[in-house]
């Protein structure tokens, strides 16, 4: 025991707040837990506007094609690589229509006609092109949101739930899917079929799952071991029960943050493939076919190449900052780091 | 140790047969042959189907295949170099792939440690905020469409360093599809190291060592940085993985004679045993850096060891 020379007196302590200061107190009601993801969600700026702007490009994806009067494959002969031109806005000296100089439009006599992203190499309208690729691009993220969840956590569940021989086999048999390079078998895979938004799906459930795999069965081995599963089990609940209602709602975070993630992905293989020319047929636009259209004319027009690679580019940021800050609401220990 | 290593082996050598063989049926399925000549009648097609072999079934054929392949020969090409060796096709192109991907990985590397490091040693600053705005900018956007970026400004516009490669000056023609390729590894190894560090440094050992008073940049290189690293290795293997299959389009853009341009003709004039070899070069390349890695990562540390030997 050290010395203490101290000695205590009376006026060496005073009460606390006792100067007059209010003291306030705070009532915290107890929140669910969606209610405090949504909270945390909240507080993130930059994924609450990643989320608004992904709302506004989807809005867009559906109502964008039917805006004006033209299809995204309808050719318009003489109207080739016009650059965009929109009413108002060409009053104020931008999107103007016009080309080094010259006003592109008057030279083709189409005083009265607009492109409001302008047209590409063939006359076609880029606006509803634009907006029907990112259409096409959408879907197919979509459907690489489903195939995680699906195969991928119903993989990882079984695995991780039964364990045993079950797992060992599972888990080889996923090591080696896992060792196949995912461009290499897309790239054969977009030879193999005939193309089009089926095959490119089917590409990616090839592989896709993998990652939601080994994150669903390394949730499910932490949960199973808790107290509230052994519980539930005590008192004789099925296995079915036990998967459903116990373990699956405390893994729906992490698996949902997961998938987000594949989404810029499943948008980046689209726009690899179709630049390899193996992605959607022709006359139909994905956004990788209109980079890759644009990019044989960047030098003479870059309008064309720009525009779908802008659309492209903060779709997948949106899509990041959305998953991350997803990521944080549903794990507040990510917070604040 | 020893018995992990020997699984991880085992596991890999499995996989790549099964690839192979994955390969070969994908090859079988694809539409149209190799001898694609309107003149060729259908005789003349049978001919040079007994000629390469290519009547026998398909499991046969895969077992030559194999069997060849262990003396180091992957066959001859059918369309693009007629009768040409598919082993010396693949060594000459596979350098310069090779180089572009080490110059990408170790520009990524170096960039992306800096970035981290800077943005966990000012945590909460604006040089934070800046180094985290440019890898999340560097994830978002893809390596070719940086690539397209850069053709047009730099190449183009400014005309600073060539568009296509140019075989007589070939590093200065390989700085830009370099630059181009280390995007995404910039970014990923910043976020990474970014994170890692900051949960170091939030530690108690790194309270530890902070209250005994050891000075703060002797114990930020010898003991934050030694612990951050050892996660960021595990994830660059992934990273170069990505980057080296990444690079077949990076090559088609700026022209450089790389093995997945090789790919890709081969794919389109369906040379089978060309397209098998370069995609098998690829699988081979991922397996063995994963297969490193992992070994690597059980080496350097020392619990990962203990926790693989009880395995």
């Amino acid at each position: 025991m050290p010395n203490i020379d101290h000695e205590f007196h009376v006026d060496d302590f005073e009460f606390a707040h006792s100067k007059g200061e209010r003291l306030i107190d705070r009532n915290y009601s107890s929140t669910s837990y969606a209610k405090d993801v949504w909270n945390n969600f909240k507080k993130n700026r930059g994924a609450f506007i990643g989320a608004i702007i992904i709302s506004i490009i989807i809005l867009m994806a559906i109502v964008g094609p039917g805006m004006n009067d033209y299809t995204y494959k309808q050719i318009h002969g003489g109207q080739e690589c016009l650059v965009p031109r929109v009413p108002g806005l060409e009053k104020i000296g931008i999107f103007d229509g016009y080309h080094n100089g010259k006003n592109q439009y008057h030279e083709q006599e189409a005083d009265d006609v607009y492109y409001w992203f302008g047209s590409d190499t063939q006359g076609r309208d880029i606006w509803t092109r634009v907006w029907s690729g990112t259409r096409v691009s959408l879907i197919i993220a979509l459907a690489a949101v489903v195939i995680d969840i699906v195969i991928g956590m119903v993989y990882g569940l079984v695995s991780g739930f039964f364990g045993g021989m079950i797992d060992s086999v599972m888990q080889r048999f996923a090591e080696i899917i896992n060792g196949i390079p995912t461009l290499v078998i897309v790239t054969l895979l977009g030879m193999v079929l005939p193309a089009g938004i089926a095959s490119i799906i089917f590409a990616l459930m090839l592989t896709g799952w993998i990652g939601m795999e080994r994150i669903a069965r390394a949730q499910i081995l932490k949960v199973k071991e808790q107290e509230f599963v052994l519980a539930s089990r005590t008192l004789g609940a099925s296995k079915f029960r036990l998967i459903f209602s116990e373990i699956l709602p405390n893994i729906l975070g992490q698996v949902i943050v997961t998938s987000m993630f594949s989404i810029p992905n499943a948008i980046f293989l689209e726009a690899y493939l179709s630049f390899l020319g193996l992605g959607v047929p022709a006359p139909m636009a994905s956004l990788g076919s209109l980079v890759s259209d644009g990019y044989k004319s960047m030098t003479t027009f870059p309008h064309i190449l720009i525009i779908p690679v802008i659309v492209m580019a903060v779709l997948m940021l949106c899509f990041n900052l959305f998953a991350d800050g997803l990521r944080d609401a549903f794990d507040p220990n990510m917070l604040n780091k | 140790m020893k018995k992990y290593i020997f699984k991880r082996v085992l596991i890999s050598l499995a996989t790549l047969f099964v690839i192979l063989l994955v390969l070969f049926i994908l090859m079988d399925l694809m539409p149209g042959t190799p001898f694609n000549d309107e003149k060729l009648t259908q005789a003349q097609k049978d001919l040079l189907f007994a000629k390469y072999g290519l009547d026998k079934p398909l499991l046969t054929r895969f077992f030559l295949y194999c069997k060849n392949m262990l003396k180091g020969d992957l066959g001859v090409s059918y369309a693009i170099n007629k009768n040409f060796a598919v082993s010396s096709m693949v060594k000459d192109r596979l350098g310069i792939s090779i180089a572009v991907g080490a110059m990408a990985m170790t520009l990524g590397t170096v960039l992306g440690l800096v970035l981290g490091i800077l943005a966990a040693l000012n945590h909460n600053s604006w040089i934070d905020n800046l180094c985290s705005a440019i890898s999340v900018l560097g994830v978002s956007i893809p390596s070719y469409v940086c690539a397209l970026l850069l053709c047009y400004f730099i190449a183009y516009k400014l005309n600073w360093l060539p568009i296509l490669y140019n075989v007589e000056q070939p590093f200065i023609s390989l700085i830009l599809p370099a630059v181009a390729l280390s995007v995404s590894p910039t970014a990923n190894i910043a976020r990474f190291t970014r994170s890692e560090m900051i949960d170091v440094m939030n530690s108690d050992y790194i309270l530890l060592v902070e209250s005994k008073g050891v000075r703060n940049w002797k114990m930020i290189i010898s003991h934050v940085l030694r612990n951050t690293l050892i996660p960021v290795i595990t994830v660059m293997g992934p990273i170069l993985v990505n980057l080296l299959t990444g690079s077949s389009v990076i090559e088609k853009i700026f022209g450089i004679p790389g093995i997945g341009r090789l790919m890709i003709t081969a794919i389109q004039e369906n040379d089978y045993n060309v397209t098998i070899a370069c995609a098998f070069v690829y699988c081979v390349m991922y397996i063995v850096v994963m297969l490193f890695v992992d070994i690597l990562y059980g080496v350097i540390d020392p619990r990962i060891r203990i926790a693989k030997e009880d395995d």
